[in-house]
């Protein structure tokens, strides 16, 4: 083998308002002709960055203050526009995370393949044009001969992820860069994906840096694992030495994460569940998204709804807040039939029942401080003012782990992701509620701040004997937290039960499908997996 | 789904048109003074007075002389001038040509200058040319319009003698020697428009220039223009095509100052001589077709917009 890409004690530094941070501080990466490198580490770890310094690309506002970048033999750092230029997209190619933010919208999926190749001469638009089918085809597309002619909006999460995968092997690049490529995506969809690019990039004898915070996923893909944390290097080992072997502590806590298990309730639950809803179906327009849905959530429990993104999680929590009238059902809270419209509830029933969202950035005003934010639901739902608003707010925050004096008088925008929906949880705990629906609350986070919001949800329903309908795509979070489990397909409940039956066999086919997909910490998993199903395939023709 | 969006932007419009109408022709009933009078002078017997008002229709209600004038308007036949009592459809009709014309030998220059100029400013961000073109097109529109024309009469028609300093044209003219006469008003119109189709072309392009579908462009390999040109502009089509409408608009119904410098024969022209002479069928003519060139300019920025969506044009 030889030597493609050698990076010797890169450092990067950004400019932000506080002044300039170094974010890369002097790591060494290199890597071979056809060999795969996972890149793994919490955000803001510096694996972007260095991944994308590896194409010679620095996002704007930062610079490469120290280091060399060489990729078989030219230096690219510092290197000139026209340089990088036929470098980029040529002979290293980017996937990045979300697809559907970087494809283009105005353009056709094969127009966005073609401009590639085209732009650097390396081939015509109609050899081009044959080459995307194929390449299509390989990424196991549905209707790789038209597929290409849809807009990005046309077609689903999973398959422009490996359209965008495709676009990416359009110039044949010598080095692939995927920026967390399946993490936006569900399980039972990710497998797909992975097992796509696994297999491209293969066959093409291509080297790729992958980057990931999830390591079985990373198992699955690279032939060695760099670890990263806050910029620097923590160790490195061919992939089968770490996962049996891993030398450092920090390595070690990226294992544990999965890990978390909350002692079991002693007593048994109440009998009355303090929310029941009952054959809840409902539709936005003309289109049906909850068929006949009945869950109920018992006091002072847990209950997690799973499901792949379009089952009907997020609108069932929609229909209990009273965003969406159901068609047919009712929610019953308490013993009391709720409203179907939030605003028509009486404002003690608001106040029981609230909610935490995915996105804690979208879902705090970035111009309100925290003592606004916090001070508005008790002012609104307790009428507090003043001193005793004050002292409650700092209550608050001492809850949630956050330092009062530190943080009361900061701007969303000053915050950590987890700070964020530490303060979501806050905000969403000054209402005094019974019930919290929590819609995918640790999705967005890494594992470590992940657990971190798991165990604070923990020990307050505790302290508090709060509920929670905790809405979630990730089963390594169900197998946490979760009393009871509901799965959830095409609009309907498919199964469910308490945690231990559920993980039991024999499953629901689907349920099992959802379990399988969960990728483990195994480099040979993948590989098994998808000999089975075949096996099934085979089986089942 | 899409037509259905742009059937129901051109029946708004079309309300729109009739609620203007309809105001117009109520603000000059508004007026007062009576028309027969002003129009027969001082010296009018009742007879002939009463004789001017049955001929006219002056005594039929309101409403119906607004059916009867809208009629009129939507068939091209605005009635009579009050001032020297010729058709009005023939006094305005080589003038709305004129209009028309310098509008768009401006719009020509000015459209393809600012959205190109503000890429080039896009493309350059915070560079010494951005700098001198979003401050020199400012400074341009910070000048009164009539002051810009004198400045430029003073520059290419008194010093330089380049081009003539009045605009006269005549039916007969060949199209060469027209657009010569006419350099100086379309000049002075495109330096007013320019600087807000510029000023926000640019602030689009840069908008977009964040996402990552730009950068996904960028580490493509593609040259910043064709980024820029290629992958921004695309995406903002629609509130650049806002922008564009507005001045195209402003271009025929704002014009009455440079017409009237450049002492050109335009629907400006007539429209402030119109005023003076308290011709008010005129002045109702010409602002009926002021308000439709807004509103018809506008419709087609929205559908222009709606239509310049990927995801309204190819739903799923």
């Amino acid at each position: 083998m030889t030597r493609l890409l050698d990076i010797r004690g890169l450092r990067i530094e950004a400019q932000s308002r506080e002044g300039r941070t170094e974010i890369v501080k002097g790591v060494d990466l290199n890597l071979d002709r056809g060999e795969i490198l996972g890149l793994i580490g919490e955000s803001g770890a510096g694996k972007s960055t260095l991944g994308l310094a590896a194409m010679g690309h620095v996002k704007p506002g930062c610079r490469i203050t120290g280091g060399s970048i060489r990729f078989d033999g030219l230096e690219l750092a510092g290197a000139d526009a026209r340089l990088l230029r036929q470098v980029q997209g040529r002979r290293i190619a980017y996937v990045a995370q979300s697809s559907a933010a970087a494809f283009n919208p105005a353009w056709r999926l094969i127009a966005q393949y073609c401009e590639g190749p085209v732009q650097h001469r390396l081939m015509p638009r109609a050899q081009a044009e044959a080459e995307a089918v194929s390449l299509y085809r390989e990424m196991r597309l549905p209707d790789p001969e038209r597929i290409g002619a849809r807009y990005p909006h046309q077609v689903s999460g999973g398959q422009l992820q490996r359209a965008m995968t495709a676009m990416s092997m359009s110039c044949h690049p010598e080095l692939l860069i995927f920026d967390e490529p399946t993490t936006a995506l569900d399980v039972t969809t990710q497998i797909e994906v992975l097992a796509a690019i696994r297999e491209v990039v293969r066959r093409h004898d291509a080297a790729a840096i992958y980057i990931t915070h999830d390591l079985a996923v990373v198992a699955q893909m690279a032939d060695r694992i760099k670890v990263l944390l806050k910029g620097e290097e923590v160790e490195e080992a061919p992939t089968r030495e770490m996962l049996a072997a891993p030398r450092e502590e920090y390595t070690r806590s990226l294992w544990a994460v999965r890990n978390f298990q909350p002692a079991p309730r002693d007593e048994p639950a109440p009998p009355e569940p303090i929310l029941h809803i009952q054959g809840v179906s409902a539709s936005y327009g003309v289109h049906p998204v909850l068929r006949d849905v009945s869950i109920s959530v018992p006091r002072g429990r847990t209950v997690a709804v799973v499901g792949e993104s379009g089952s009907g999680k997020s609108t069932t929590a929609r229909v209990v807040m009273g965003l969406l009238p159901p068609s047919a059902g009712q929610v019953v809270f308490d013993g009391q039939v709720l409203d179907p419209l939030s605003r028509n509830r009486p404002r003690t029933l608001q106040r029981r029942l609230q909610m935490i969202h995915q996105m804690a950035d979208t879902a705090l005003n970035p111009r309100h401080r925290v003592r606004e934010i916090l001070g508005r639901p008790l002012e609104f739902f307790l009428g507090l003012r003043g001193r005793k608003k004050e002292d409650r707010i700092r209550d608050l925050l001492d809850q949630i782990e956050l330092e009062p004096g530190r943080f009361i008088d900061r701007l969303p925008g000053e915050l950590s992701g987890g700070q964020k929906q530490r303060l979501c949880i806050a905000r969403a705990l000054a209402a005094e509620p019974e019930l919290i629906i929590c819609d995918e609350v640790t999705s967005a986070l890494d594992q470590l701040v992940a657990e971190g919001i798991l165990r604070l949800l923990d020990r307050l329903q505790r302290e508090m004997g709060l509920s929670y309908l905790f809405i979630t795509h990730d089963l390594a979070t169900v197998r946490s937290i979760a009393d009871e489990v509901v799965v959830m397909q095409n609009g309907a409940v498919v199964e469910q039960g308490p945690k231990a039956q559920m993980f039991q066999p024999p499953h629901h086919p689907y349920t099992e499908k959802l379990l399988s997909s969960v990728p483990e910490m195994d480099p040979d998993w993948l590989t098994r997996l998808l000999g089975q199903r075949q096996m099934q395939e085979k089986g089942a023709a | 789904m899409i037509l259905k969006l742009v059937l129901r932007r051109f029946a708004i419009g079309a309300l729109t048109l009739l609620i203007v109408s309809a105001l117009i022709f109520w603000a000059v009933e508004l007026l007062p003074g009576d028309i027969a009078s002003e129009v027969l002078g001082q010296s009018a017997t009742p007879e002939t007075l009463a004789a001017f008002r049955e001929r006219n229709g002056l005594n039929d209600p309101a409403l119906l002389r607004y059916l009867h004038w809208l009629g009129g308007a939507l068939t091209g036949d605005f009635g009579l001038s009050l001032a020297n009592q010729r058709p009005i459809a023939e006094l305005i009709g080589q003038r709305v040509v004129n209009t028309f014309f310098l509008a768009g030998y401006a719009a020509v220059i000015a459209v393809p200058l600012a959205i190109g100029l503000g890429l080039l400013a896009a493309l350059y961000r915070g560079s010494a040319l951005d700098r001198f073109i979003s401050t020199s097109t400012l400074a341009v529109i910070s000048f009164p319009e009539f002051f810009v024309a004198y400045i430029l009469i003073l520059l290419f028609s008194a010093w330089l003698g380049w081009f003539p300093s009045l605009a006269t044209v005549s039916p007969g003219m060949g199209l060469g020697v027209r657009l010569y006469v006419t350099f100086l008003p379309a000049l002075t119109m495109v330096l007013i428009v320019m600087a807000h189709m510029m000023r926000m072309t640019r602030a689009a392009i840069v908008n977009l220039l964040a996402l990552p579908y730009i950068e996904m462009a960028q580490l493509k390999g593609l040259r910043r223009w064709r980024v820029i040109a290629v992958h921004a502009l695309p995406n903002a089509v629609a509130p650049i095509v806002t922008v564009v409408a507005l001045n195209l608009a402003y271009l025929i119904v704002g014009v009455v100052l440079v017409e009237v410098v450049f002492v050109y024969p335009g629907l400006g022209q007539l429209l402030v001589d119109s005023v003076a002479k308290r011709d008010m069928t005129v002045v109702q003519a010409a602002c009926l077709i002021f308000a439709a060139t807004y509103i018809v300019l506008n419709l087609l920025a929205d559908v222009l917009g709606i239509v310049s969506n990927p995801r309204l044009l190819h739903p799923r």
